[in-house]
């Protein structure tokens, strides 16, 4: 499109595009804070101190809540970095495949390099699901050699009833 | 964005201006006119998500408001919330705790610059397009994130973490299943990906390469995910977390949040509509009468989908959410992207 620019028109270019964006988030800015400031001309202000407590459905709150919380997020976070930085990688390359897949020889090379970088990466997944971080509740022992699976009692004497007639 | 720094030329006079000040001028209209946009979407949709929810469980949704079809009812809403009292917790983190919707208010706006509503009609016709959006509007993670912890509520804790955990781990097979629709095209920018699918309903991606087919499902689920609706609500849980990430908020504050998910459910409904159902295109070549127009009845018509879907599925657990995205939807991306390579390969570009 930049090459049929009209007469009177500007240039606008990458920079310009990214300029609107830097734009954007000044006018982002600008809006949520009349919003706010609207908002605190019309609404009422009359604190006190219950009306400020923590909401936990009526009990008193007990310490903070800013404490240590399950592991299992930390773990996601860390498979969502691992498998994000291989999104990034993709997208550059989803980008040229296109153009260098006419190319002999060149355009096959570059398809079964991204199958070996995939391949490698499902490993990764593969083996994170082999061991059970994949789960939510991981299980850390099998339980199932330790004690033979329990059988409902009521459903053993109906059993027993119904052999002995 | 060039016909609009072309009329503001106009109306100045073509040698007053320097080309910074018509730029910045143009710029500022855009955004301007993309947050009122984005605004009046989130009261059409809030309406409408009533109407639906309405009509799926036999019943009229709000009738009342404003006569015909209680049309009235999300101004009414909007109003209402205005007066509402600020309210901050002793005990939360102040300055994290007013700066979060606002963060999360940016990130929605942030990525619509990017989305090419007719082909002159780009806010900002970036080169890496597509990855901006997904970039940007994983602000609101962060947001979420910091609402959450600094409410100093131990429901908004779990809500946010929850949400996080989620939103993060979605946000890889939405991002690998547009990676075929990349390589077709050969580049991020959003006009290239809806110019290269020109002529008719069968030159859409959905239709031009089965593996594409699949990706288009594995990001519609992953959108709603994304966007944490039903059945993914896990971060707002009304029967277990209260609200979720937003317990502690009320009037304006709460808007911005309620607002934000509105403009992320179009948001992701325009790009299903720009990456895989042809953008402006039409459906009959020859027919692009109205582009925008097009365009827009598109992304309306996938919200439509997503209510619909809402509405009718029940809530999944978090152990189901995570073994659907791990165990089902990333290793099925990632087949989709190498089986893509492999039909370019095997067919050509078609």
């Amino acid at each position: 499109m930049d090459t049929m620019l009209p007469m009177g028109s500007v240039d606008v270019g990458m920079n310009g595009h990214f300029a609107t964006v830097l734009i954007f988030v000044l006018i982002g800015f600008f809006f949520a804070a009349v919003a706010l400031i609207v908002a605190k001309l019309l609404r009422p202000h009359d604190p006190n101190p219950t009306k400020l407590t923590t909401y936990e459905c009526g009990e008193e709150t007990r310490g903070s809540s800013w404490i240590r919380f399950n592991v299992r997020f930390y773990l996601v976070a860390l498979f969502f970095i691992v498998f994000d930085v291989e999104v990034i990688f993709l997208y550059p390359w989803a980008v040229v495949f296109k153009h260098l897949l006419p190319l002999p020889e060149l355009g096959v090379l570059v398809f079964w390099e991204m199958v070996i970088f995939l391949v490698i990466l499902s490993l990764g997944l593969a083996y994170i699901w082999v061991k059970g971080d994949l789960d939510w509740v991981k299980k850390l022992v099998d339980r199932a050699e330790d004690e033979p699976p329990r059988r409902n009692p009521l459903l053993k004497s109906v059993t027993n009833e119904e052999g002995s007639q | 964005m060039n016909i609009l720094t072309e009329m503001i030329r106009g109306w100045f006079g073509p040698d007053k201006m320097s080309d910074q000040m018509v730029l910045i001028l143009s710029a500022v209209t855009l955004a301007t006119l993309m947050f009122v946009v984005m605004a009046l979407c989130a009261l059409v949709f809030t309406w409408m998500e009533r109407k639906v929810a309405g009509f799926i469980q036999s019943r009229y949704g709000p009738m009342r408001t404003g006569r015909w079809h209680g049309w009235a009812q999300a101004v009414a809403d909007m109003l209402k919330i205005l007066g509402k009292e600020d309210i901050i917790p002793a005990e939360a983190n102040r300055f994290f705790f007013s700066f979060a919707p606002i963060l999360v208010l940016l990130g929605s706006l942030l990525a619509w610059a990017a989305i090419p509503w007719s082909p002159n009609f780009v806010s900002a016709d970036l080169d890496l397009g597509l990855f901006y959006i997904f970039a940007v509007s994983s602000l609101a993670i962060i947001g979420i994130l910091m609402a959450g912890w600094a409410s100093n509520n131990k429901w908004a804790l779990y809500g946010a973490a929850r949400g996080a955990a989620q939103m993060v781990s979605y946000e890889i097979p939405l991002a690998l299943a547009c990676i075929p629709v990349v390589m077709y095209t050969g580049s991020l920018n959003t006009s290239d990906i809806v110019i290269a699918q020109q002529g008719g309903v069968l030159n859409w991606f959905l239709f031009r390469n089965p593996f594409i087919f699949v990706a288009f499902f594995m990001y519609f689920i992953a959108s709603i995910a994304e966007t944490n609706r039903g059945p993914f609500d896990m971060p707002e849980t009304e029967s277990e977390l209260v609200a979720g990430y937003h317990t502690e908020y009320t009037g304006m504050r709460f808007a911005f949040f309620f607002l934000s998910e509105y403009a992320n459910l179009f948001l992701v409904s325009l790009i299903a509509s720009m990456v895989f159902l042809g953008g402006w295109w039409s459906p009959i070549p020859g027919t692009d009468f109205a582009p925008a127009l097009t365009f827009i009845i598109k992304g309306v018509l996938m919200v439509l989908l997503n209510m619909w879907v809402r509405w009718t599925l029940p809530r999944v657990r978090v152990d189901q959410l995570m073994y659907l995205c791990w165990k089902v939807m990333i290793p099925v991306s990632l087949t989709c992207v190498v089986g893509a390579g492999l039909w370019m390969m095997w067919r050509g570009q078609a």
